[in-house]
């Protein structure tokens, strides 16, 4: 466990030493903020429209969580599968690249726990960003009476994506010493996950049922509307878990070459 | 300290190292040469538990290096061809880390980070990134990597390169000072650093030992570098000359060509005892 945190912590410190961290968390944070303000602003011209209508019970469904909080992290998701790969993509092609895997590897600890210290120190990158992007909804709760438990479920809708797609860009990683390469196996892994359901009606009703439970989008609506279910903190549970697996699978395959 | 018994690596089809044995005593600098893609870099990294061999087996520190390679590699400190140098983190920072992930413990780390430190002479940029440093003190600062967690057996794939003549002289008298309680193994192509620091010399030469014995005997009747020339003449080369010597003895022009080709059949008797067969 302590390699596992000596190597987590170095992990996220090189991200705050190289300027990945500040042009990742502004880009990230500026497209939130751009999109929150986009829907908050039209939140606004509903309630004046409504609130000029003047008619009783209009009002009542307007609903900050379902106009504004909602839709934010339904189109973040987008973003955050064309974003995490920056992150990712260096984790382990860097260090073949630097020669620094040697190091790693003819250190006393295992390649378990290398894939597990590199996972957890880009998630607490993630918990750092999403940390941060917690001012929109803040700024909310200022203003209004946003359904707390809704906004958290989200985020961590949001979070579980984040670390399922560090699982497996550590994977795409470990394969290459070229970081492009990475970053653009874990992008393709990710946005093929996000569409796979997209042919669910045609291919029939079992294979159907297959294609939509592989998809992302279909375990982060609910957890984004506030509904928290099993199967969708298995879904992810699941894809960290493999990415984490291959990742060891992989950086072991090193040695044998 | 250090035995390595028949070790065979293949890389696909071909053998890069090919039924490697020698021994290192406690407390030996052993020098370890060869021409380039020799095999000593395939050999360190077996050593070093970085990859399994193919086929033989190697003993670091009473460990097995594939059995007990975790044993091994708390054991050992390795300063890689390529320094495993992370450009934006300081030396401190990367001493910390790397004393970390060796397995030492928090109490003692500061100290063994010091005394790194210290024993490399790199203090004075022990707060800089790395990527900003020339490459004598990146070279150094890898040492300090190497050492930094005490280890009983060191071994420093050309641990001089890129270091000016005082900055060699100090990484020499570091080795000399590391032996005396440890077991290191130099590679180098640097032959005066092997007579001036070294007990014992290994030969390799196209995946095969071609010498082994102690640098008095390999000495005793031509200098080192002749020596390394003729054991680490290829076949093909050697049978070159061999054709060239039967038509008329050619005038020999410089060095190189005067080192004598052993012919097919004195190869195997110059393999074991390279120093007595001239």
């Amino acid at each position: 466990m302590n390699n596992v945190w000596a190597i987590a912590w170095k992990e996220l410190r090189s991200y705050f030493l190289s300027p990945i961290a500040y042009v990742v968390l502004a880009g990230f944070l500026f497209i939130m903020g751009f999109m929150f303000w986009n829907m908050l602003a039209q939140f606004s011209r509903f309630v004046a429209i409504y609130s000029s209508m003047q008619q009783p019970g209009m009002m009542e469904q307007l609903n900050l969580n379902d106009m504004v909080i909602a839709p934010l992290l339904g189109n973040m998701t987008v973003v955050f599968i064309l974003i995490m790969p920056l992150l990712t993509m260096r984790l382990f092609a860097e260090e073949r690249a630097a020669g620094t895997d040697e190091l790693l590897l003819t250190s006393p600890i295992s390649t378990l726990e290398i894939a597990f210290g590199k996972f957890f120190g880009a998630s607490m990158f993630v918990a750092v960003m999403l940390g941060l992007a917690f001012v929109y909804p803040a700024v909310l709760m200022y203003f209004g009476e946003p359904e707390i438990p809704q906004i958290l479920t989200g985020y961590l809708a949001l979070f579980l994506l984040g670390m399922s797609t560090i699982a497996l860009g550590l994977f795409a990683s470990t394969v290459t010493d070229n970081q492009i390469v990475a970053g653009v196996l874990a992008g393709g892994m990710m946005l093929m996950l996000l569409l796979i359901n997209w042919p669910a009606d045609a291919v029939g009703p079992s294979m159907g049922a297959v294609l939509r439970y592989l998809s992302i989008t279909e375990h982060t609506t609910d957890l984004m509307r506030g509904l928290v279910k099993v199967e969708d903190i298995v879904y992810f549970l699941s894809l960290i878990s493999i990415g984490i697996f291959l990742s060891q699978r992989s950086l072991e395959s090193l040695r044998w070459r | 300290m250090i035995e390595v018994d028949r070790l065979t690596k293949f890389y696909g089809n071909h053998a890069a190292i090919r039924d490697v044995s020698f021994t290192v005593e406690a407390g030996q600098i052993l020098g370890f040469l060869g021409p380039n893609g020799a095999g000593k870099t395939t050999t360190m990294r077996i050593l070093t538990g970085y990859m399994p061999a193919s086929s033989g087996t190697a003993r670091v520190a009473g460990f097995d290096v594939f059995e007990e390679s975790r044993e091994v590699r708390r054991r050992v400190g390795y300063l890689p061809e390529n320094p495993p140098l992370y450009r934006e983190m300081t030396p401190f920072s990367y001493l910390s880390f790397v004393a970390q992930i060796k397995g030492v413990g928090r109490a003692e780390r500061p100290s063994a980070v010091q005394r790194a430190l210290e024993a490399t002479a790199t203090e004075d940029v022990a707060r800089q990134p790395i990527g900003t440093l020339s490459r004598g003190y990146k070279q150094r600062v890898a040492i300090a990597q190497a050492i930094v967690h005490d280890p009983e057996v060191i071994v420093l794939d050309e641990p001089t390169i890129g270091l000016d003549p005082k900055q060699v002289i100090g990484v020499r008298k570091l080795i000399k000072g590391l032996a005396a309680d440890r077991t290191v193994i130099l590679s180098t192509h640097i032959l005066p650093e092997v007579t001036q620091l070294c007990d014992k010399i290994v030969i390799i030469s196209d995946g095969r030992i071609v010498a082994d014995d102690s640098i008095e005997s390999l000495t005793a009747n031509e200098d080192l570098e002749h020596m390394f020339l003729r054991v680490t003449a290829s076949d093909v080369v050697a049978d070159e000359e061999a054709n060239a010597d039967d038509s008329e003895p050619a005038a020999p022009t410089d060095a190189e060509t005067q080192v004598s080709a052993p012919s097919e059949e004195d190869l195997p008797a110059a393999n074991s005892h390279a120093g007595d067969t001239r």
